[in-house]
């Protein structure tokens, strides 16, 4: 590929570049129009930048960046930094940020989410103040997770947490007339500090046992003995660290701040929150355990297997978000629960994780934040929708909403039944694979049957709650009493809606790439 | 690719159908429905596969096959295919699927695009159930059908429809999760690289399951083929797992009625011939009996239930509690006649209830009540929907030179002489005394409704039936009567895909 048209190497970070570079258009608009109500032009911009970004991830991942072998990518004229295609992760800023397949997988899912939320939002925040602000605080915390994907240390690991934090704090709260907008951003920001506290506590015991912040560092320190003597800080520094991604990902025990913040958000804030914040979350979960903590000689030192502490809160979490989901009456109650529920099945991916590797279930786990990156947002968005025409909160208020809104309430359907992962949709493979590397990774540790047997109980009784969405759409009768004519069709709303369901469908054929990508990229981790 | 086009024209017809105005959407649906019809003909008269889809030696019609998703340990593909088991059933579907169409003009008068679209869906998810020769294709497309469907039920159904269309769901889902279970277990523990069913057919045959977490390969095979069968036999339905059959039927409209008993619940004796019949046949010699008891229980009890009802359509609900039964019989005999004319039954109970279904839905759109105790001499107000009415009743009570005489004769032919099955003449012998029943049941609520005084408890002008209700029952009708002459139209490539089983089981 001498004829290839070469980029730096710093041109690897080029998703969540596009982000930040979006962002501040839009403060510079801001600065010449302060008082623009130009919705269209803003939303346009926020969501073109979200399009590059992603189109440019793809592009990335399509072209081998960052992956092994000479055969990882196609033989696209574009590369970065030649012959970097094919010569393994490229490290940017003395690796404290790393690009591989894994960051741009992650970096595809924040910016399909921050695209479809940017232009549902279009609508959504028709008549509210502070156009520019939201969408330049949606495009910064973005940017903040598209960073977390590629973060190799866990000081930029904390810092693009904390950019990603802040905005969202923001943006939850940003409803100002709305009581239980700012309550719960509030109640967002209180536990999100305090998850942040512990966090860094816990940065600073694996800093104090191994020397290290750097992921690699942190990982041969250990193999080397460098941390025998500290075993119980390091074992403390690891479970406070869970903690702190705990929180990210909304599972348990820090999972009681989604319900309440995702119900006073914005709903398209709420499904920005509950996709790509969560598939943020995950990222670093999945990096900091396989590359700084490697489960042979971190087992050695602090005398546990990490794994166990995955098992424990996969199961609860997802036992937890689904019985709380199945008692909800607010739909958008009942989505956060369920979204809980989908952190303890994605948590499945570290908890399969063997001394003989587990690609499967680590690719799994990264399909099915993608996949949840569509059917969840989408049916956030739904709600969103909901609450653009004035319908109400609860499964009573949406009966019969199918007589007046066939295919957003077709799409629904689809979101929802792929959320419990029933075919025909994507949800379906994601779960099965889910299923499939646990099964694989019982032979090694019989403790996974019982996280398999958890997964598919979970799964069939999620139907329960799932379903009754659809019943109240399609089947239930109308509700009386109100004109049901709610006024326009809206066009961004209904754009995202109908994406997120057709995505959530050509998923299902289209599984086999979604899958492959997944798996060069878990291997290539777990080496 | 003809396969794939069929498939695809109809999923796309589906979804313009969906998209269209209610106003066209009935017309629209039924020309759309004419060239998956059309292109199933064609199949049919085209067909050049031979032996069964399965085994070793077949020939199958317009294979393709393609990877779709090589992950873990397990190929998945997609992989489709035609012999004589499934092309009888796929036509059958396509026709069933444009007849409901048009008998559905009159009932159906509320958000039209979105009904006949989702019929449209299920018909295609239909096709795929019996193309499919891949485990996970053929799932996807087995568990698409209950969504569209518990949508039918649900929004257009009856008074209960709620009940009836939760029921319907949870009963369906619930059996499909056992299969897939007790499915993955199977594979788990096979030699095979792949879902592909004639791999892990030819597993079977080939010594089947190893140990697997402990558990002895003689062991899952059996615990695996308790599960499946249970799993399926909901769907079919046999006793004891058919009570959300009647439920369903009541409360759906009659195009579902007429797909639900016309083509799902082929599904489900479809499944068990293609995988408890196909790759047990140690365990079927051990089961045979239980299975056979289920059989003529539900026969005759399925019959008795139809005997106490006074509801046509619960009548005619229960009474394919009893047709089933009688394919079950057909397929635990394993022998040539028996499976056949099992695998006859399926087309030709397809037929003959869908042609119940619209004759009671005819009777019902006119007097509003399906009650028997509602009305009587209905033969001089609506002579040719009656007389239709009549025509399927006899079919049902197997009428010679009517399919369902064909096919039952077959059967009982077939059991009689079971080697496989102990005490095959006494099991036969107390199944053919439902017909017995059915002809009780039938001619008692047809002298009381159709014969005798004019007399009807609503206050609805019952006339004629218009043209386009009476149409698809008098193709029905055509159909019946030439399965019933000649039954060696499908008979003969059913037989040729049925053999290659019964060489498995030692003596055919």
């Amino acid at each position: 590929m001498s004829d290839a048209f070469v980029l730096p190497e710093w041109a690897a970070l080029a998703p969540a570049l596009v982000l930040a570079t979006t962002a501040l258009l839009l403060f510079v608009y801001d600065s010449i129009s302060p008082k623009s109500t130009n919705r269209a032009a803003i939303a346009s911009i926020a969501a073109a930048g979200a399009l590059v970004s992603l189109a440019t991830a793809v592009w990335f991942i399509l072209a081998g960046t960052g992956a092994e072998g000479v055969d990882a990518g196609y033989d696209l004229w574009f590369v970065v930094d030649e012959p970097g295609a094919g010569e393994g992760a490229i490290s940017v800023f003395g690796g404290q940020l790393i690009v591989d397949q894994m960051a741009l997988f992650f970096m595809v899912v924040v910016s399909v989410v921050t695209a479809l939320v940017a232009i549902s939002s279009y609508d959504y925040m028709a008549g509210h103040a502070y156009q520019a602000e939201y969408y330049s605080l949606l495009l910064l915390a973005a940017t903040g997770m598209s960073t977390m994907a590629a973060a190799n240390s866990l000081v930029t690991i904390f810092i693009a947490l904390e950019l990603a934090s802040l905005p969202s704090y923001a943006l939850v709260a940003i409803l100002k007339d709305n009581r239980g907008s700012v309550e719960a951003g509030l109640k967002y920001f209180l536990i999100g500090a305090l998850s942040s506290a512990i966090f860094v506590y816990g940065i600073s015991l694996v800093y104090g046992a191994t020397g290290h912040l750097q992921l690699e560092s942190i990982a041969e320190t250990i193999e080397a003995g460098g941390a025998d003597a500290y075993g119980g800080i390091l074992g403390l520094g690891i479970l406070m660290l869970i903690g702190g991604f705990a929180f990210k990902t909304a599972s348990v025990p820090f999972h009681f701040w989604a319900p309440e913040a995702y119900e006073g958000a914005p709903a398209p804030i709420a499904a920005f929150l509950s996709s790509a914040s969560k598939a943020a979350g995950f990222v670093i979960l999945f990096r900091v355990f396989t590359t700084a903590f490697p489960l042979e000689v971190t087992t050695d030192v602090i005398g546990l297997e990490w794994t166990h502490a995955f098992i424990i809160l996969a199961i609860v979490t997802m036992t937890v978000g689904n019985f709380a989901a199945a008692t909800q009456q607010n739909v958008k109650r009942m989505l956060a629960y369920s979204s809980v529920g989908h952190a303890g099945y994605a948590m499945i991916g570290l908890a399969g994780l063997t001394v003989d590797g587990g690609e499967l279930v680590l690719g799994a786990a990264m399909m099915h934040l993608l996949v949840y990156g569509f059917m969840n947002t989408g049916a956030f968005l739904f709600v969103a929708l909901a609450e653009y025409w004035g319908v109400g909160r609860t499964f009573e208020d949406y009966r019969g909403l199918a007589s007046r809104a066939p295919i957003a309430c077709a799409a629904v359907a689809v979101f929802m039944f792929s959320l419990a992962g029933i075919p025909p949709f994507g949800g379906f493979w994601s779960k099965y694979f889910l299923f499939l590397g646990s099964i694989e990774a019982a032979a090694t540790n019989s403790a996974m049957l019982v996280v398999a047997a958890a997964l598919v109980i979970n799964s069939a009784l999620s139907l329960y709650y799932y379903s009754r969405l659809v019943k109240a759409v399609w089947i239930d009768d109308p509700v009386t009493g109100f004109d049901r004519d709610f006024g326009g069709t809206p066009t961004g709303l209904y754009t995202a809606i109908v994406f997120a369901a057709i995505m959530t469908v050509v998923l299902l054929p289209g599984f086999g790439p979604v899958a492959d990508v997944a798996i060069d990229a878990a291997s290539a981790i777990l080496v | 690719m003809m396969i794939e086009t069929l498939l695809a024209v109809t999923f796309a017809g589906a979804l313009v159908t969906f998209l269209a105005p209610n106003r066209i959407a009935g017309k629209l649906a039924f020309a759309i429905s004419l060239i998956p019809a059309g292109l199933s003909l064609w199949l049919f008269t085209a067909f050049d596969g031979s032996g069964n889809a399965l085994l070793e030696g077949g020939e199958l019609a317009w294979e393709n096959q393609a990877t779709w998703i090589s992950l873990g340990a397990y190929d998945i593909s997609w992989y489709v295919g035609l012999d004589g088991i499934s092309l009888p059933l796929v036509v059958l579907t396509t026709i069933l699927t444009t007849l409901a169409i048009v008998s559905s003009w009159t009932p159906i008068d509320m958000r039209e695009s979105q009904f006949y679209g989702l019929v449209l869906f299920i018909e295609a998810n239909l096709i795929g159930v019996f193309v499919a020769l891949d485990f996970f294709m053929w799932f996807i497309f087995w568990e698409a059908v209950l969504i569209p469907m518990y949508l039918l039920i649900g929004v257009w159904g009856g008074p209960r429809r709620k009940y009836a269309a939760i029921k319907f769901f949870i009963y369906t889902n619930v059996a499909s999760l056992l299969m897939f279970g007790a499915f993955m277990v199977l594979v788990f523990s096979l030699e095979v690289t792949s879902f592909a069913l004639p791999e892990i057919a030819q597993a079977m045959v080939n010594g089947g399951p190893e140990s697997f977490a402990g558990v002895a390969g003689s062991t899952i095979a059996s615990l695996v083929f308790v599960a499946m069968f249970i799993g399926f036999a909901v769907k079919v339905p046999v006793v004891p797992f058919h009570t959300w059959l009647p439920d369903a039927h009541v409360e759906a409209p009659t195009p579902a009625s007429v797909l639900l008993a016309g083509v799902l619940l082929k599904m489900g004796t479809y499944a068990l011939l293609r995988f408890n019949f196909t790759m047990f046949p140690d365990q079927l010699e051990v089961y045979a009996i239980p299975i056979a008891a289920i059989a003529v229980i539900s026969v005759i009890y399925g019959a008795m239930l139809a005997l106490a009802q006074t509801d046509l359509k619960r009548i005619v609900a229960y009474s394919s509690v009893s047709s089933m039964g009688y394919v079950i019989l057909g397929l635990i005999a394993f022998t040539h006649f028996g499976v056949g004319g099992a695998t006859f039954q399926m087309v030709s109970h397809g037929l003959i209830s869908g042609l119940m279904f619209m004759a009671v839905g005819v009777i019902y759109n006119a007097t509003h009540t399906r009650m028997v105790t509602d009305m009587s001499g209905m033969a001089d107000r609506m002579p040719i929907a009656v007389g239709i009415l009549i025509a399927g009743a006899f079919g049902y009570m197997g009428l010679p030179l009517m399919s369902g005489f064909a096919a039952e004769y077959f059967i009982f032919f077939g059991a009689f002489g079971s080697d496989m099955l102990m005490y095959a003449p006494a099991f036969t012998a107390l199944a053919m005394f439902g017909i017995v029943i059915v002809a009780g049941y039938l001619l008692f609520a047809m002298q009381r409704t159709l014969f005798g005084p004019y007399r009807l408890e609503t206050d609805y002008e019952v006339g004629r039936a218009p043209l386009h209700d009476v149409a698809p029952m008098f193709v029905l009708l055509g159909l019946i009567i030439a399965l019933g002459v000649a039954p060696e139209l499908i008979f003969e490539m059913i037989l040729d895909s049925v053999d290659p089983i019964l060489d498995l089981g030692g003596d055919a």
